[in-house]
């Protein structure tokens, strides 16, 4: 049986395929607590790819690209299951855009943008397998375990 | 080739090898010519927040010498800065009574910053251990002056690579143009792994060494820089290390014809001062080219070239 279909429901996004451990997260990344609709999340679903997953649907909401951003960062795998009237209308993976504007915070403590106010982080990604961004402003690489989403 | 007019000259990664070589040879053109009034009723303001007498007098120097004027921060300590105005409040401020900006801050990408919220362009003098790209330039351009060319020298970085950010910028440009480079310093001092990394997708060659005497007959190139007492957190390995990179005419001995020393100056003991009267010795000459590149680009910026 399809994950998606464990709770069907009408309208919203149902995101699967997230890394094992990660569903968690990625509610607080998106501020799902505060949904004023249902938010199901499933953990350790089986996955043929990955061995275990999470999944999580939101009732009546379509994410933003900023919000798919952000999922890409902490969840590369994922892919969005954009439901309607029962449907799934849109389904694509999750892709990190080459650039990322004021969604990672630099973990450079000199870096100007953990100082000045007006300042907002921009980060280049990195070619490679996996994710890597670059700094726009330090101009220094961090790898995946050192980012932090904002 | 972008146009150089209103460009902000932040770091080297933001040039193409053609981009480096136009700032080279307009550099040149103003060490044979002199041009003083080339930037008559132009205005330099000189922000260096962070204290640097060096670059500072060289960047004021060449805008006086082409006839420009400057208003400058006399002194980082009783200005605003240090009351904790913002890096972008202070640019928005001076940018209304100048043409171009020349700026040191020590938060890295406070240039880039400035470049983001001044309608004047910005010329980089330092961002903290990040870019120093005027550095970088001269650096290159003492190096074809000395070796009318770039790519295939063996140039040797010696010294702190780990925290000395000359080293790092040139490396990358030496890199970009086909240079072989050898990273000569303490272990504990090494080139740092974001560099290595540029390098990496440069496909440039590099390696690594403890020593300088084995290499010294391959060399084009000795760049060397201060090893700083402070960077180690033990003594008993700054005394160790110390004397390991000090140039001396006897380390001078089998040296090709063309090689040339150089340093970004102020050097404290890692070139003997008896090594100032050989041939190779092309340091002074280095730092006074600094004047022709900031020349050069204040001319290039302010669309005079
Ligand atoms: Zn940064």
């Amino acid at each position: 049986m399809r994950a998606y279909k464990v709770y069907a429901i009408k309208d919203g996004t149902v995101i699967d395929h997230i890394p094992d451990g990660q569903g968690m997260g990625i509610i607080d990344l998106l501020n799902l607590r505060q949904w004023n609709r249902t938010v199901t999340l499933g953990i350790g679903f089986h996955s043929k790819k990955h061995g275990k997953k999470d999944v999580i649907k939101i009732e009546d909401k379509e994410l933003t690209p900023a919000e798919v951003n952000k999922i890409a960062i902490v969840a590369p795998t994922a892919t969005m299951n954009i439901i309607r009237n029962h449907k799934i209308v849109k389904k694509f993976n999750v892709e990190l855009p080459e650039t990322l504007e004021g969604i990672v915070k630099c973990p450079n403590p000199a870096c100007v943008t953990n100082h000045d106010p007006v300042a907002t982080t921009r980060f280049f990604k990195e070619n490679g397998k996996k994710i890597e961004l670059r700094c726009a402003y330090c101009e220094r690489y961090f790898k995946e375990h050192e980012i932090e989403v904002i | 080739m972008k146009p150089f007019k209103n460009r902000n000259i932040i770091s080297i990664k933001d040039f193409t090898k053609e981009e480096i070589m136009h700032i080279l040879n307009t550099a040149k053109k103003f060490k044979i010519k002199v041009n003083p009034i080339l930037l008559k009723h132009k205005i330099l303001a000189s922000l260096f927040f962070e204290p640097s007498t060096r670059t500072r007098f060289s960047f004021e120097s060449a805008m006086e010498r082409l006839g420009g004027s400057i208003i400058s921060l006399a002194e980082a300590k009783s200005s605003s800065a240090s009351k904790g105005e913002s890096v972008s409040d202070s640019i928005k401020i001076v940018d209304k009574y100048c043409d171009v900006i020349a700026m040191r801050h020590s938060l890295e990408g406070s240039a880039r910053l400035a470049s983001e919220v001044s309608n004047n362009p910005i010329l980089n003098g330092g961002d903290g251990a990040n870019q120093h790209p005027t550095q970088t330039f001269l650096d290159l351009f003492s190096i074809l002056e000395t070796q009318k060319k770039l790519k295939g020298l063996n140039v040797a970085l010696v010294g702190d690579l780990k925290y000395g950010r000359t080293t790092h910028s040139l490396a990358y440009a030496l890199g970009m143009f086909g240079a072989r480079l050898f990273f000569i310093a303490p272990p504990s001092l090494q080139m740092p792994s974001y560099v290595t990394h540029d390098l990496k997708k440069l496909k440039a060659k590099y390696s690594t060494h403890t020593e300088p005497e084995r290499i010294m007959p391959k060399l084009d190139i000795f760049y060397a820089t201060r090893i700083q007492k402070e960077r180690f957190g033990d003594p008993m390995e700054y005394e160790k290390v110390k004397d390991a990179y000090i140039i001396t005419n006897k380390l001078l001995t089998k040296v090709k014809k063309n090689f040339k020393i150089l340093h970004p100056l102020p050097r404290v003991n890692e070139i003997n001062y008896e090594v100032d009267n050989t041939p190779y010795a092309y340091y002074f000459e280095q730092a006074n080219n600094g004047l022709f590149v900031r020349e050069a680009l204040l001319a290039l910026v302010l669309g005079k070239v």
